[in-house]
């Protein structure tokens, strides 16, 4: 009965993001690979369906300048606009209303930030952002703190999906408070993504583990020795952390209980 | 003539120049950007009907990796 139940469940395991299904659980950045051949090839190899973006000046002076788009087909994977480098609700609104009209994303990522030592988000300025965004009908993935009172607010404002941070953004710390994660996961009804701090594939098993939706990486994967070779690496960590956490682990004790049968011992 | 500020940088224009013909003189997409006009987003089916004038300022942006 149970391992039917198990089976069950895998089969029903879809992820979706403010109606949208996704097939990966693994959400990827597109930013500080060496070109934009080693970004779609390590997207690739991620089988990752969204990636972030980020809006920015266009170089006038270079022409010919390569752009992402010609590396990576919007209509074949999902982008997911950010405000990467905002400071404030007016800089964050302005840079997702200039993204909705390049191409009517509505599905965006705010981060709105508050330090630049820390790049720790403001949440007085995020949250509220998220009550403007939703009012102007945007599906609002938010990057915040992992205090559950702060992610609970967030989804109380109509945010999409709730995306504490594990540490600060580029440091590879990993996860450094999983018990606060873990509430943020119980309370949530809308989809939990970790995202920032995770610093090498396990730390992705381990948020997976923990049972949070999905896990958000740049840094972990662009600033590996071989970023396409880790972009896979991160793609597997992340289905096991997902099945491990399905399966459900079994309990921990203090002593030993031995593998093999104690009967017939010669 | 007209001298406007585009992404920060003054630069030359001839008069009656719409948006959208700024953005074939630098070679753009229409589809591929975005268009702020002295602080309002100018939508795309107005690119062509948007003249520019004098100390105008214009922020042309488009995605680029970000994480």
């Amino acid at each position: 009965m149970f391992i039917l139940l198990g089976v069950v469940n895998l089969k029903k395991d879809s992820f979706k993001v403010a109606g949208k299904l996704l097939k990966s659980r693994l959400i990827v950045g597109t930013g500080k690979y060496k070109n934009f051949s080693e970004t779609a090839k390590a997207i690739k190899a991620s089988g990752a369906d969204m990636v972030t973006v980020a809006v920015r000046r266009v170089n006038i002076l270079d022409k010919k300048k390569p752009i992402l788009t010609d590396y990576l087909n919007p209509k074949k994977i999902t982008y997911l606009p950010n405000t990467a480098g905002c400071f404030n609700s007016e800089d964050a609104l302005r840079t997702l209303r200039l993204a909705r009209e390049m191409g009517g994303w509505k599905l965006v990522k705010l981060e709105v930030l508050g330090d630049k030592k820390t790049l720790y988000p403001n949440m007085i300025e995020t949250i509220k952002s998220t009550e403007v965004l939703v009012k102007e009908g945007f599906k609002v993935m938010v990057y915040c703190t992992d205090d559950p009172l702060l992610a609970k607010k967030l989804e109380d404002c109509g945010a999409a999906a709730i995306m504490p941070l594990a540490s600060p953004i580029g440091s590879g710390l990993g996860l450094q408070n999983k018990v606060n994660i873990s509430l943020i996961i119980k309370q949530s009804k809308v989809p939990v993504i970790v995202d920032a701090g995770i610093g090498t594939a396990s730390d992705a098993t381990i948020a997976m583990e923990l049972g949070c939706d999905g896990v958000l990486i740049n840094s972990a994967i662009a600033n590996a020795k071989k970023p396409i070779l880790m972009a896979k690496s991160f793609k597997d960590a992340v289905i096991s952390g997902r099945n491990s956490y399905l399966a459900g682990r079994m309990q921990k004790k203090y002593f030993a209980t031995p593998s093999s049968p104690i009967k017939g011992l010669i | 003539m007209a001298k406007i500020q585009l992404n920060g940088k003054k630069i030359s224009i001839k008069s009656n120049f719409s948006l959208q013909d700024l953005l074939k003189k630098y070679k753009l997409i229409n589809k591929k950007v975005a268009i702020e006009h002295n602080g309002q987003i100018i939508p795309k089916i107005n690119y062509k009907k948007k003249y520019l004038k004098n100390d105008d300022r214009v922020e042309i942006v488009h995605f680029i990796g970000g994480g």
